[in-house]
């Protein structure tokens, strides 16, 4: 490996790292969508730093070619990450859907009054006009 | 010229607590003459707000669960919009004595938030193992950052004054953990006075705290995470305050 390979390898995976800390500093980031993004950027500075690691880990789990542990290992980080975002989407889906109910329930309520205290609600007002 | 209990509101996140909302707020209004009270309902799935209600309190439901976190920031903007000088945090389990209100309004007067603290050599609430140096390391380091000492930086039971609840009612974290200490280094970063006051803890209705060593470690580390992350991130002015 030569010195730029080595350098190169460091300087992304601090890279990684200081821009997930700088989003979570700034509240871009969530700490438990920031999680597996602070993973990813200490294993890679820790395989930067110290590439024999890399090749112990490889043998370790019986990867013939330490750079497929790399992709092996990046793939299921993404994978975990597009999973969260799955899983947050969908409490989202449900959340809005809640609070589009409530709405309704709330502006079905609202008209009730208007028309205890006017006679007529908001609805049928318009109706009039036409 | 109204009594300070006239300017407080009591803000109780509640969540399928119906068992015990009831008397807790009963006990509330009837110790502390001329407070409001009001139930934040946090996504209960049982009549926590019926309940709530029919005690007397004020009830705010939630269309669905926030999180502690995120039920007291409406309680913060409720007193904020309403007009009230002081917020106090109140579980609605009935672990917390309501005669220490008093108390904690009078430390209020050189403070602007004075937690009621459970170790402070009162009371009987023990803990141990990773939760138990979770709580130590948090009072070092929240001691160290607010200039005070304090021994129970995760209680619940907390009084807020005006500057408190103009910082809190614009930026009170919802993250896991960070309604206590992340609010706590926001809070002293902003420069506001951090006091506390002991208090006994009465037993919980429901169970006490876990003492399962894996569920502890993890509560180490995702408190050294909350902590770490309301260390580094920039202070936030108090809204209404002179520049």
């Amino acid at each position: 490996m030569t010195i730029a390979s080595y350098v190169l390898g460091v300087v992304a995976a601090l890279l990684v790292l200081v821009i997930v800390i700088e989003m979570l500093r700034r509240r871009r980031l969530r700490e438990r969508h920031a999680f597996w993004w602070l993973v990813a950027g200490v294993l890679a500075l820790i395989a930067g730093i110290f590439p024999t690691t890399l090749a112990w880990a490889a043998q370790l789990v019986g990867v013939q070619l330490p750079t497929n542990l790399i992709f092996f290992v990046g793939i299921a980080i993404l994978f975990l990450v597009c999973l969260q975002h799955a899983t947050e989407l969908t409490a989202l889906e449900a959340k809005t859907r809640t609070l589009a109910e409530q709405s309704a329930m709330q502006d079905l309520r609202i008209r009730e009054l208007e028309q205890q205290m006017n006679g007529r609600d908001r609805l049928s007002a318009r109706r009039d006009e036409n | 010229m109204p009594t300070p209990l006239e300017q407080t509101l009591i803000v109780m996140p509640a969540l399928n607590e119906e068992a015990s909302v009831s008397a807790v707020v009963s006990e509330v209004l009837r110790t502390l003459r001329g407070v409001s009270c009001l139930v934040i309902d946090d996504g209960s799935t049982d009549n926590t707000a019926v309940a709530a209600s029919r005690a007397g309190a004020d009830v705010a439901q939630l269309p669905y669960n926030l999180g502690v976190g995120g039920a007291m920031r409406l309680g913060f903007r409720f007193a904020r919009d309403n007009g009230f000088e002081n917020v106090v945090q109140v579980d609605s389990d009935g672990q917390h004595d309501p005669s220490a209100v008093p108390d904690l309004l009078n430390a209020l007067a050189d403070a602007d938030i004075v937690i009621g603290a459970r170790f402070a050599g009162y009371g009987s609430y023990r803990v141990r193992g990773p939760r138990r140096w979770a709580m130590s390391l948090l009072s070092v380091v929240i001691s160290r950052i607010s200039g005070t000492k304090l021994t129970d930086t995760t209680s619940g039971f907390k009084a807020m004054g005006p500057r408190a609840i103009a910082l809190f009612s614009s930026n009170y974290p919802a993250e896991y953990l960070g309604d206590t200490i992340e609010a706590l280094v926001i809070a002293a970063k902003a420069g506001l006075r951090i006091a506390q006051v002991p208090t006994a803890m009465r037993e919980r209705a429901g169970g006490r705290p876990s003492h399962n060593p894996i569920k502890s470690a993890v509560y180490l580390g995702r408190a050294t995470l909350a902590l770490l992350v309301g260390l580094i991130r920039p202070s936030t002015a108090i809204p209404g305050d002179e520049p």
